[in-house]
């Protein structure tokens, strides 16, 4: 630039665009794209793969079920409730642990115990699995057995109980305890954000500590309390390991919580079933794979939603 | 409370002495171990430890409430109930997870031994053998897929972060968010699907295993990477443009050094959290007793595979192969801890110095 005078722009200024800019910018482009393209291919293949499934007779199915869906329908059945019932019992437990860690622990426990909740959380599942049936299975069958005899009126708890203990009820509580960690790691992140300047006030009004919390922890981090919720039961649906490990499966729809007969859980089939199959019952399992990422999928988009819709609000962000 | 109108004497008065409480706790155990075990005797059955402590916890929780409530008021009364409820939750919640720890390192530490370290699998009936091979198999699964990944993972969250505008970036973000929720075992069945197409129905193989753990990786990473590029201030950007430099030279020399420990946390992360992943492998890598270092022929083992197995597959000595399970899973857990460790001292000792 050696005029001293600017000539009149007509075109707005463009920065230089550098090879290594170039290269840069479309790198990143194409990995985000890749992203894209990668779960287009899930899909696309995940139906090419299942499609043969649904044009077969059933008859030629392992079992020859009726139909199609008389062989998905218990599994479906058999994820939803277990998780269901996973949620049931991890939700209000996560929540206190939660609260404990946050607003009850002495400040220099609470560290520890969120970096020890932080490692529970990295547990494999196949872990839980094993300890499930190891552990948790033969020191539950008491429990069963007082509950089918005191309380055997209730549906739920209808005999005869189970002699191993390999009931969805203990795959429920396997699930629960998997889930408690992630949970917790949630519950606890959004407690902590709680403005202090609401707890003081809460407190400073003479609210006892209760009090403070539900006026000013609980109504804040529900969003976190929900989505945390929400991706525990997306955790529990796609449960496999501990699920395959512990239950001992017929192809029933049963809300019976003690018996020997229990549905299985479509990840559980498919993990069981896959290393023997062969043939078109492989694209049966595929399309029952097909079928669990479709719930999957809907449960945490419903979480995004919720968490979206009340992000405005919250300042939670 | 309404009549009272003569001030309390002291600023104590009206409330319950700090060690209220835990005598109050002390003495409901007491007294439940007590009507326990003269139940037990009565009935001739063991004395239930299980039985005392939630007989004891409910007598606390009645006690306390109605002592409260006589002397501080319900409202106080509410609180000590939650506080009680609240602590109940954790160590409700602690007894499985406590449970698991000391059953894995107990049951686990059997077969913890050197041979475990050096042997596979291969012509092993009855006792003895080992996870070599399944820790090989592991590791270079978890590594092919962290090599897939996470070049992918962080040029992503480069993208979404520097370069990302407009409707593109935002179906990034959302696919991300849905790629998070795949469940592990349809990442297995896709990986499945595809190999399938090239090398016929009944392939297994360990690239394929990796396949599928990168599907499961890549959200993880680009998550945690894309955090970690938010937290650099803005203003290192800008005094780097304001010196000339150019964007990808910022992005290479300001952005990534100073984002580097908190990227590098999350990756250890990631790694931790798909070592852990049965069902994906347990499709298409398959099982074996051999080594296979093999890549792209052939079944590979996996340490969560074959801890699954081991279980699954109960030779005729039953105990051996329980406690070959045991050990591998304790191998396992302490693969993800160091992994956690590690990632935990990273951030602590390279975390930027922002000048707070």
């Amino acid at each position: 630039m050696t005029a001293t005078e600017a000539p009149p722009q007509t075109t707005p200024l463009k920065a230089k665009q550098r090879l290594g800019d170039i290269v840069f910018s479309r790198t990143s482009l194409a990995s985000g794209a890749a992203i894209l393209v990668i779960l287009a291919l899930v899909a696309v293949f995940l139906i090419a793969q299942s499609l043969p499934a649904l044009v077969v007779d059933p008859e030629k199915f392992i079992g020859s079920p009726p139909s199609l869906w008389d062989y998905v329908w218990p599994l479906v059945f058999g994820t939803l409730w277990s998780s269901a019932l996973a949620l049931a019992m991890a939700l209000p437990l996560a929540v206190g642990i939660a609260l404990f860690i946050s607003h009850y622990a002495p400040r220099r426990l609470s560290q520890f115990l969120g970096y020890i909740i932080d490692l529970l959380a990295a547990v494999p599942s196949v872990v839980y699995g094993l300890w499930g049936i190891g552990v948790l299975a033969p020191a539950v069958l008491p429990a069963y057995a007082w509950l089918t005899e005191n309380l055997g009126w209730i549906p739920l708890f209808s005999g005869p109980v189970s002699g191993t203990g390999r009931t969805i009820l203990t795959a429920s509580i396997v699930l629960g305890v998997m889930i408690l960690p992630v949970m917790t790691a949630i519950c606890r992140e959004i407690f902590l954000q709680t403005p202090v300047l609401h707890e003081e006030a809460a407190l400073a009004l003479g609210a006892t500590r209760w009090e403070m919390i539900t006026m000013s922890v609980l109504p804040f981090g529900r969003p976190g309390i929900i989505s945390g919720a929400m991706l525990g039961l997306g955790r529990a649906l796609g449960e496999t390991m501990a699920v395959a490990m512990v239950l001992s499966p017929t192809a029933i729809v049963s809300f019976a919580l003690l018996q020997s007969t229990n549905p299985s859980t479509i990840a559980a089939n498919i993990a069981l079933s896959f290393p023997e199959s062969y043939g078109v019952n492989v694209n049966l399992l595929i399309f029952t794979g097909l079928v669990l990422f479709v719930i999957t999928l809907i449960v945490n988009s419903i979480a995004r939603y919720i968490v979206n819709r009340r992000k405005d609000f919250s300042g939670a962000n | 409370m309404a009549t009272t109108v003569s001030m309390p004497k002291t600023l104590t008065q009206g409330q319950l002495h700090p060690r209220t409480p835990w005598v109050v706790l002390g003495l409901s155990i007491a007294g439940a171990a007590g009507v326990v075990s003269l139940i037990s005797m009565a009935s001739g059955e063991e004395f239930s430890l299980v039985g005392t402590v939630a007989l004891g916890v409910l007598a606390y929780l009645v006690m306390i409430v109605i002592l409260s409530r006589q002397i501080e008021g319900s409202r106080k009364a509410t609180d000590r109930l939650v506080t009680a409820l609240v602590t109940g939750a954790f160590l409700i919640a602690m007894t499985p997870l406590v449970s698991l720890v000391s059953t894995v390192v107990i049951l686990g530490s059997e077969r913890f031994d050197a041979e475990f370290f050096t042997f596979s699998m291969r012509n092993i009936v009855g006792e003895g053998g080992g996870a070599v091979h399944a820790i090989v198999g592991t590791l270079l699964m978890t590594g092919t897929a962290a090599i897939i990944s996470i070049p992918i993972g962080l040029f992503t969250a480069i993208y979404l972060v520097e370069y990302g505008r407009g409707p593109l970036a935002r179906a990034i973000t959302f696919f991300v968010d849905v790629m998070t929720g795949i469940p592990s075992i349809v990442a297995g069945l896709f990986a499945f699907s595809l190999f399938a197409i090239f090398f016929g129905p009944g392939v297994r193989m360990g690239f394929a295993g990796a396949t599928a753990l990168a599907v499961l990786m890549i959200p993880v990473v680009v998550r945690s990477c894309e955090e970690m590029l938010r937290v650099v201030p803005n203003e290192l950007r800008e005094a780097s443009f304001a010196l000339g430099v150019p964007k990808w030279l910022t992005i290479l020399n300001v952005v990534l050094p100073t984002s580097a420990a908190g990227i590098a946390t999350g990756i250890m992360l990631a790694i931790a959290r798909v070592i852990g992943e049965t069902a994906p492998l347990l499709i298409v890598a398959g099982f074996t007793a051999s080594m296979n270092t093999n890549m792209f022929a052939d079944r590979m083992q996996s340490l969560p595979v074959f801890v699954f197995t081991s279980y699954a597959n109960q030779g005729v000595d039953t105990q051996a192969y329980l406690d070959r399970a045991w050990a591998g899973a304790l191998t396992l857990i302490l693969i993800v801890m160091a992994l956690n460790l590690l990632a935990r001292l990273i951030a602590r000792f390279f975390a930027p110095k922002l000048g707070r």
